[in-house]
């Protein structure tokens, strides 16, 4: 018997990748995916159970499909990106909810794997240099999103503490960086003129985005248990970053950063989240080596991912997208995943 | 996956305990051969450290005239600080610029060509240009972890200050009396990193900017360590950054190894504070062996 995984937040950038992946994979025999919103990007035999947005459908769920592995994806960085108090719903109500119903009694999880992010640690002048997974934070959490990982990474550890047979792995990933992927700091490295804290070039640390898919795949299939930070190598000085990107910045007065750009949010131009105007000013990094003790290996390191990810941009510019756009359609895939006119033994083209 | 071998035959997962997150135990790693070094399309010379060495070298050209017309910087017994291996220096802090930090930073990268990191307060990285410069020029902010990652791992020459900014803010009459050394954290990361503590005596620096009085309301306004009123300060605003031409003497101690483990999760606290004080005693004797001998203060 193959694996069952359910997988949170389908129509995230992450939920749709991990999926396409599992696709390809013929141990696995069931995806189901979860999400407010319909899925992104087309998807062959994932099954697509839409909820709203805490979850509170998923104990029938887990224990209707019998699911053995989940891959909590849902978890929302970008506060930029929606109300604080929405957040706060999928976050941390969606994650309780999520833990309760794979630690009821009967339930078949056996693997969790949680994407979480370095908000974690914060960002403050007197961080160490090179976070590891056992160290506390320095300064207390300032911003919404931050408190919200931090409260969810509680349910977690509770979890892994009352479930002793479920190996949990919790990764904690560093600034993601990729052609697909939309974060404050790509979108910021988008802009015309590269916004920076005048007078500061802080070390940045950043991950691909494959290699963020490969280390959820990583600890889905390997089922390392603990914490792990998931950062390429090498911490570069924002300007450097700038300068691979054939960028120029445009300074920002060190102090009421968030007063003077309020015009342009107003505008709708520029968003800078609170938490990306510290990390401009004293960046952070993590100590990645306990991932790849356990035997990952990165595609790129820091400065390759920033290459990697202009040149996709380069190509995207001339070329176009490669993929046309997707839209979600409920009949045709309810006709291609459950008619009898469709041919399912053949192999897939 | 490529790993399928390390799974167990039958199919489906494998029950692991996560009754400790942190303390996790690893499962062993297959002798995979080493990974090819991935691309690193680097453009600049910064490393991990924040620190470049093309800044080091302009600020070597810049402040070597300084340190030897106008300092005429003297070192005995440079040859006891390792050639290789990591080591953490340790010396008495003074003068409200403090001349001896980049005295023996550029004294050492001259004289052995090995780079030294210098660790600080976090005070610089908070502050705008100074903060960049600071870390470029091999600054990096004083927490147990980057000087451990500093001296075991990469065996790098690490200063340090204990006295930290008491020594920087004490006015000219206390001049060439150590204040307390910290809580001796420099001696618990020596230990754990297994490194000898080579002290280091300055003489000079207490002369070069000399603190009449401090101001500690101002102080607080700008939020500032602390603000003090030099006697260089009567030069107007541009003299006041500049140092007097004290004579600059550094000797170096013989290095102290302690017969302890390294990586040890703690070590006695009562042996990290005689340790301590009695390196702060003898950097104090050595001063006052050099104080004995120095017949002027600006040619020594």
């Amino acid at each position: 018997m193959g694996r069952r995984v359910l997988i949170t937040g389908l129509s995230t950038f992450w939920g749709g990748r991990l999926a396409q992946a599992l696709e390809a994979d013929p141990d696995v025999d069931v995806i189901i995916g979860l999400d407010t919103r319909e899925p992104q990007v087309r998807l062959e035999r994932t099954e697509y159970v839409r909820s709203d947005e805490n979850y509170s459908i998923l104990s029938r769920i887990v224990r209707a499909t019998g699911v053995d592995t989940i891959a909590h994806t849902f978890l929302v960085v970008d506060s930029t990106s929606m109300s604080s108090r929405a957040m706060h719903e999928i976050n941390v109500i969606g994650t309780m909810n999520l833990f309760a119903a794979a630690s009821a009694a009967g339930s078949t999880v056996r693997t969790v794997v949680v994407k979480s992010a370095a908000l974690v640690y914060g960002c403050s002048p007197k961080d160490p240099y090179w976070f590891r997974e056992t160290d506390k934070r320095v300064s207390p959490p300032s911003t919404r999103v931050e408190r919200s990982l931090l409260e969810v990474e509680s349910y977690v550890r509770d979890f892994a503490r009352d479930n002793p047979h479920v190996s949990l792995s919790l990764l904690r990933f560093c600034n993601v960086i990729g052609p697909d992927i939309s974060t404050p700091l790509i979108s910021a490295l988008e802009l015309p003129l590269v916004p920076k804290v005048a007078g500061y070039d802080p070390r940045f640390q950043l991950v691909h985005e494959d290699d963020v898919v490969d280390a959820i795949l990583f600890a889905l299939n390997r089922q390392v248990a603990g914490i792990f930070n998931v950062a390429s190598d090498g911490a570069l000085p924002w300007s450097e970053i700038m300068a691979i990107a054939n960028k120029r910045g445009i300074p920002m007065p060190p102090m009421g950063i968030a007063t003077a750009t309020s015009p342009l949010r107003r505008l709708g131009l520029v968003d800078l989240a609170p938490e990306l105007i510290n990390l401009l000013k004293y960046g952070r990094g993590l100590d990645n080596r306990r991932f790849k003790e356990v035997g990952y290996q990165y595609r790129y390191t820091t400065a390759g991912a920033v290459e990697a990810y202009v040149e996709a941009l380069r190509l995207r510019a001339t070329v176009g997208d490669r993929e046309p756009g997707y839209h979600y359609e409920d009949d045709v895939e309810q006709f291609f995943r459950h008619s009898p006119a469709v041919l399912r033994d053949r192999p897939t083209t | 996956m490529a790993e399928e071998h390390e799974q167990p035959p039958e199919p489906g997962p494998r029950p692991t305990k996560t009754t400790a997150l942190v303390p996790m135990h690893l499962p062993p790693v297959a002798d995979a051969p080493e990974p090819e070094p991935l691309h690193d399309p680097r453009t600049g010379d910064v490393d991990d450290w924040g620190r470049s060495e093309q800044v080091r070298e302009f600020a070597r050209k810049v402040y070597d005239p300084m340190y030897r017309r106008w300092f005429r910087a003297e070192w005995e017994g440079l040859e006891k600080i390792p050639t290789e291996g990591g080591a953490l220096l340790v010396s008495n802090h003074a003068g409200a610029i403090p001349a001896d930090a980049p005295a023996i930073m550029h004294g050492i990268e001259t004289e052995l060509g090995r780079p030294v990191y210098g660790l600080a307060d976090h005070f610089f990285k908070t502050t705008p240009v100074l903060g960049t410069v600071w870390a470029r020029a091999g600054g990096v902010v004083a927490h147990p972890d980057n000087a451990y990652r500093l001296l075991r791992e990469q065996q790098q020459l690490a200063l340090v200050f204990p006295e930290g900014t008491k020594g920087t803010s004490k006015t000219y009459n206390e001049r060439y009396r150590l204040r307390r050394f910290g809580r001796g954290g420099f001696v618990e990361i020596a230990m754990r990193a297994g490194v000898p503590i080579i002290p280091i005596a300055v003489v000079g620096s207490e002369e070069s900017m000399p603190i009449l009085f401090k101001l500690p309301s101002v102080a607080k306004a700008f939020g500032l360590p602390y603000f003090p009123v030099t006697a260089n300060m009567a030069f107007g605003p541009l003299g006041a950054m500049v140092p007097f031409p004290a004579k600059l003497k550094l000797r170096v101690l013989d290095p102290i190894t302690f017969d302890v483990d390294p990586d040890q999760p703690r070590y006695s606290r009562s042996r990290i504070m005689d340790e301590s004080e009695a390196i702060r005693q003898q950097i104090q004797e050595a001063l006052f062996d050099m104080l004995r001998q120095r017949r002027s203060v600006w040619f020594g």
